[in-house]
């Protein structure tokens, strides 16, 4: 790839891809029903994190915030680390949509020689999927590497997004992650907390507190901002800071502690821990897509 | 190939490596370098003087380093990483597993102060299990140099080579005695003198001491052949089953855990293909202690008279037709009798 850089993306294409809150709304809806469509296809898998954090995703990947060429994702790219690898199948749903490959391929969630396995296996060879991630804790440390390659090294100027859970925080190799970040002033580092104190064994403070989470990531050296990860506007402000700390090389990454609600979207999912690891049958599904604004009479008819 | 080898002085491995990452930077623009606080020990420092901007300090954060050597990969780098191996093959074990391995990523690891020869630091930084566990790892391609001038060699190789990596050398200076010609390519285990009596298939520092038994043996009238696996995976299959073939009795050597390291690569190879009792040295599943490294390769088991036994008692497994160890009634021991003792070169 080197002699194709630095990289030059086209400011207007990006800034015109704001939306106003509606079209992020139907955004997340398409993102959020894909998302239980795939689960209940695939038998297993983990609902609440991924339809928590589908506000996110699409304003991460429909606001102009990562700067990607759908039909050609390999080319020079803003990149995106889902170091909670568990929730991928918000991830699919949204490059599905962002145009990365063909929606029918989320049918194939989880299934023997799906490119969309279970957790992200950079193997399958899947666009968008920039690492296998799944072990909790790694995936923050590859994206600092990848952010340090361009701001010590290459300086072509591309952004590196990372999303963790809040009880991967827990993991002590997170905190490894975040001192380098600070350490090498990576300002064109963006740390997205999924914030919303679900982890499988109950409630993140009561299984391990990891609070006061805001001092602990200034104490790092971040430029923290907390806002309601489903608000649009908020997401929004938060991600434009980031550009704005990036642009202006402050020397310090951005950590968004993004308060979410595990499941949100579908009423009887919601900020319920008991969603994280399993997947809907075909009944709550139907309620669910019923929700979200779909209605499907059975299993056979999901597109 | 085969070439008689002379004693060319003592050096320790990790300056093989040191040297090698400096030839890679002149090389290639790409390679950088990640610190874990122990730069001099495991002379990276070396890279680091001559490159200061493509080396970074990482810390003592042996899990991190790993995995933000696995984004710069991800960006087109050449990253090396050094620790002690007990810190850089097992501390960040998983890490290696899932984000080096299945990712298939071009991150090279050095693990210094391998094996027991580290001395009086003791068992915490003694590695004896990296092998074990490394040889399991899809993708990964696992490189036990025998002296300073293969550790070079092979440092070398590794960066040029596409995919994970991992090379294992140590601290203490040991014998230096291969050359410039003698040949070296990953993957491919050599054969470093001939012979039909028995086979010491040996790695790392214990390459030396298989040729010093051999030396021993053949005054018995003993031809060994002497195999230098410098690549544990992937593994050079048709050398050693061409070893059984030929030699009937094995004997494997390493600084490592008898279990699960070399001999037992050697082990699930021969029994597959070509079944002949093999006897194994290495450290009998315990931990080491402070001491100097000599004293303690004595203590452990881990010199050319621990070889040179266990090949008599190999080849006496095979003539008595292929009988088990339990059933060798007096077992062969090193006898100093058979031996001019002032023949082993002063180390």
């Amino acid at each position: 790839m080197a002699g194709e850089f630095p990289i030059v993306f086209d400011p207007v294409t990006y800034e015109n891809r704001r939306r106003q809150p509606e079209e992020f709304a139907e955004i997340a809806r398409m993102i959020r029903r894909d998302i239980i469509k795939s689960l209940v296809l695939a038998g297993s898998g983990h609902s609440g994190g991924p339809l928590g954090t589908a506000d996110i995703f699409a304003v991460l990947y429909f606001g102009g915030y990562m700067r990607y060429n759908p039909s050609d994702w390999w080319t020079p790219r803003d990149r995106f680390v889902l170091s909670a690898g568990h929730i991928c199948p918000v991830l699919y749903a949204t490059l599905a949509n962002a145009g990365a490959f063909p929606k029918e391929e989320l049918r194939t969630l989880r299934k023997y020689n799906s490119r969309l396995q279970g957790h992200p296996g950079r193997d399958m060879g899947l666009p968008g999927v920039e690492t296998s991630t799944g072990s909790l804790g790694q995936g923050i440390s590859i994206a600092v590497g990848m952010a340090m390659a361009d701001k010590l090294l290459d300086k072509n100027g591309y952004r590196v997004f990372t999303l963790t859970g809040d009880g991967e925080l827990q993991e002590g190799s997170v905190w490894e992650a975040a001192m380098a970040a600070a350490n090498f002033k990576l300002d064109n580092f963006c740390w997205i907390i999924d914030n919303n104190d679900c982890q499988i064994d109950g409630r993140v403070h009561e299984v391990m507190s990891i609070y006061p989470l805001e001092d602990k990531c200034r104490a790092f050296g971040f430029d923290v901002i907390t806002v309601n990860g489903h608000d649009y506007a908020e997401l929004c402000y938060a991600f434009d800071r980031f550009i704005s700390n990036s642009e202006q090389q402050i020397g310090k990454p951005t950590a968004i502690i993004a308060k979410t609600l595990m499941g949100k979207g579908v009423s009887f999912m919601e900020d319920r821990y008991e969603w994280h690891g399993k997947p809907p049958n075909w009944e709550q599904a139907r309620i669910a897509l019923q929700e979200l604004g779909e209605n499907i009479p059975d299993p056979v008819s999901i597109t | 190939m085969s070439e008689t080898f002379q004693l060319r002085g003592s050096k320790p491995t990790r300056q093989g490596f040191g040297e090698g990452l400096v030839v890679l930077g002149e090389r290639y623009d790409n390679v950088v370098v990640l610190g874990g606080d122990i730069t001099s020990s495991v002379m990276t420092s070396l890279f680091k003087e001559r490159f200061p901007d493509r080396f970074f300090s990482i810390g003592v954060a042996e899990q991190n380093a790993t995995t933000i050597a696995v984004g710069l990969a991800l960006s087109g780098k050449i990253p090396f990483f050094a620790s002690y191996g007990a810190f850089c093959a097992l501390r960040n074990a998983d890490q290696l597993r899932i984000s080096v391995c299945y990712n298939e990523v071009n991150v090279k690891i050095g693990g210094g102060h391998a094996g027991i020869s580290v001395g009086p630091d003791g068992a915490t930084h003694q590695v004896l299990e990296e092998i074990a566990y490394l040889r399991t790892l899809p993708h990964m391609t696992l490189i036990v140099p025998c002296d300073y001038l293969e550790t070079k060699k092979a440092t070398i190789a590794m960066g040029e080579m596409v995919g994970p990596a991992y090379i294992r050398f140590g601290r203490a200076a040991i014998p230096f005695f291969t050359r410039d010609d003698t040949p070296f390519e990953i993957g491919k285990a050599q054969v470093f003198r001939e012979g039909n009596d028995v086979a010491l298939i040996a790695c790392g520092a214990m390459v030396w001491e298989a040729l010093q038994a051999a030396e021993r043996l053949a005054k018995r009238g003993i031809q060994a052949r002497v195999i230098n696996v410098s690549t544990i995976k992937p593994f050079d299959v048709q050398t050693v089953v061409d070893a059984a073939r030929e030699c009937g009795a094995i004997v494997t050597a390493e600084e490592h855990q008898v279990h699960a390291g070399l001999g037992g690569a050697v082990a699930e190879v021969v029994a597959k293909n070509y079944p002949v009792p093999i006897e194994f040295v290495g450290v009998k599943d315990s931990f080491g202690g402070s001491g100097e490294p000599e004293e303690l390769m004595e203590k452990f088991g881990l010199t050319w008279k621990e070889i040179y036994a266990a090949a008599l008692v190999a080849m006496e497994r095979r003539d008595r037709g292929f009988i088990g160890y339990r059933t060798v009634k007096e077992v062969p021991r090193y006898e100093e009798s058979h031996i001019d003792a002032n023949a082993h070169p002063v180390l």
